[in-house]
């Protein structure tokens, strides 16, 4: 033992600096080499999620309302666009990932102190601390965008602005830092208390604004006139566009999540693609026999609702889960929008509720039954969902369900009371009536006759 | 002078147009319009919602004419709009006053 300590030492002295400095120089190339690669995608993957609510949702949507309309929802969308991106540098990345408490970050990364070069070795250590920063922050703009759906047609554009800033600095920052920041309360690499499984944002982006959406559609009430007014989609078009944008742009959302250009990346999009395939066909096949026609609009909702139900399994599950995940997410997207909301009477005009509420929330649960340490081995060996022998994973998936359901509840109940008092959340009936590209902007989408 | 004016299927158009080429008569005005007659519409469904269409596209043609040549316009006009189902549409036919060619004040058939 102590020789073969003694001639390692030795053999170290012996060599020569030259050789040592080469070594050194290796050492470094190879790390920038996959720093490069590394870089080089989550740069991608931000611009592609970025996409997805400029132009993606924002055609989406834009298209499902009338046409009336249709620059005011796509103004919901856009806006975020800015107004979240000042606050995420102001504010937003220290709340939602600095250390701090488990159900918040502190004030470390304040106006992006700190956020420099230098990999964060707790997020990325192959990128730019930079990269992960803004990354994230794409995260942070479309997830309040998605809510926009339900109060469509009728919300003050003041009470829009007012509302979604408190809702990131109340629901989403705080629900980002438990699931994702270091030490928060749901962080499954990072020391939570209950690690639950959440990939790419099925608790933190979809059901918290999935469920947000459907406090907003009952607070604000329904359009006038729903449901007797023919409130048809006035282009469907615009609606395909929208959907095949955020199913391209979701290849960065999900398979970026594993933050680095490897193998795990392309599961993810893998597990992505074939869930969303699944997704379309489970909705139109369910259409088809319980409505008599396979609408368009049906085959690019269950695009939607796969990609969401998918979303916090797609780094943990393999290809045929993935397809099982995805059927189940486009029939009870589905019958959420068709059959239970009728039940119902509340007026989620875009469906916010029924696809990102439902579906992330089916996404979330199903994680915890297909998890497999075969794709994500971050346990070291251990069990991770139920496929693996273990169903105690289901137990934490539900802790995290119902936090984020109980978080996007009370938080968008308070900060809605909050902007009825500041200024009104709902626009006049002559603006509705009116519409609120000329109430709210003093623009029309279409004017064809000029 | 007689005007005659016709609500047909839009796709009728054309051919509507061409037979009136066909027998000389060369100056109409179309117009996009919606409407219903006996032809009740359809049901359109977005995502369960189910919207009674009952208002469908037509295109409306007016013309004036001669009161020698009305007869012949109108039974082109009917013949070449036909396809026999319900929802072909209606000619009505008007007396007119007057015509004024806003180019050179000629007036009555002259205009025409």
């Amino acid at each position: 033992m102590l020789l073969v300590l003694t001639a390692g030492v030795s053999l170290a002295q012996s060599i020569p600096p030259d050789i040592a400095k080469k070594l050194d120089d290796l050492d470094k190339a190879t790390k920038s080499a996959q720093m490069a690669g590394d870089n080089a995608w989550m740069l991608t993957s931000s611009a592609l999620v970025l996409m997805m609510t400029g132009p993606g949702l924002a055609l989406f949507y834009g298209g499902l309302v009338r046409k009336k309309n249709v620059l005011g929802t796509m103004m919901h969308s856009f806006i975020l666009m800015a107004t979240v991106s000042i606050l995420w540098a102001v504010i937003g990345y220290s709340l939602a990932f600095a250390e701090g408490s488990p159900f918040i970050g502190d004030f470390r990364y304040v106006f992006l102190h700190g956020v420099g070069a230098d990999p964060n070795a707790d997020y990325g250590a192959t990128i730019p601390h930079q990269t992960y920063m803004i990354y994230q922050l794409m995260f942070a703009i479309i997830t309040p965008a998605l809510i926009s759906g339900a109060f469509a047609e009728r919300m003050k554009f003041s009470a829009m602005l007012l509302f979604m800033t408190l809702w990131s600095l109340i629901v989403y920052f705080p629900m980002a830092h438990m699931v994702w920041g270091k030490g928060g309360l749901l962080n499954a690499a990072l020391g939570g208390k209950f690690p639950a499984f959440d990939f790419a944002g099925g608790t933190v982006v979809h059901i918290t604004s999935g469920v947000s959406a459907l406090v907003c559609a009952l607070y604000l009430g329904k359009r006038d006139n729903y449901p007797d007014e023919s409130m048809r989609p006035h282009s469907v078009v615009l609606s395909v566009i929208g959907a095949c944008l955020l199913w391209v742009g979701w290849f960065g959302f999900n398979a970026g999540s594993a933050v680095a250009a490897g193998s795990l990346a392309s599961s993810a999009f893998i597990a992505t693609h074939f869930a969303t395939a699944a997704a379309v066909l489970g909705w139109m096949t369910i259409e088809w026999m319980m409505a008599g026609k396979p609408s368009v609009l049906g085959a690019i909702s269950g695009a939607v609702a796969g990609l969401v139900a998918i979303t916090p399994a797609s780094g943990f599950v393999k290809p045929m889960p993935a397809i099982l995940i995805g059927v189940a997410a486009g029939v009870v997207c589905y019958l959420m929008v068709a059959k239970v909301k009728k039940m119902f009477g509340y007026d989620d005009a875009l469906d916010a509720f029924g696809v990102h509420g439902m579906g992330g929330t089916l996404g979330a649960l199903l994680t915890g039954v297909f998890a497999t340490k075969e794709v994500n081995d971050l346990r070291m060996g251990k069990p991770m969902g139920m496929v693996d022998g273990d169903s105690g994973q289901i137990l934490n998936q539900v802790i995290a369900v119902a936090i984020s359901w109980a978080l996007a509840i009370v938080g968008t109940l308070i900060i809605l009371k909050i902007c009825d008092v500041v200024c009104g959340v709902r626009v006049s009936k002559e603006q509705e009536t009116e519409g609120l590209d000329l109430s709210m902007h003093g623009e029309e989408g279409y004017n064809l006759e000029s | 002078m007689r005007k005659i004016e016709a609500i047909i299927q839009p796709h009728k158009l054309e051919d509507a147009k061409e037979a009136l080429k066909n027998i000389g008569v060369d100056g109409m005005t179309i117009t996009e319009v919606r409407g219903h007659g006996r032809q009740k519409g359809h049901t359109e469904v977005y995502r369960g919602m189910e919207y009674k269409v009952d208002l469908l596209p037509k295109v409306k043609l007016e013309l004036v004419v001669s009161n020698a040549r009305a007869d012949e316009v109108i039974r082109t006009l009917a013949t070449a709009a036909r396809t026999g189902k319900i929802g072909d549409g209606k000619i009505f036919v008007y007396e007119v006053a007057d015509a004024v060619r806003i180019r050179n004040d000629d007036r009555g058939e002259a205009a025409l």
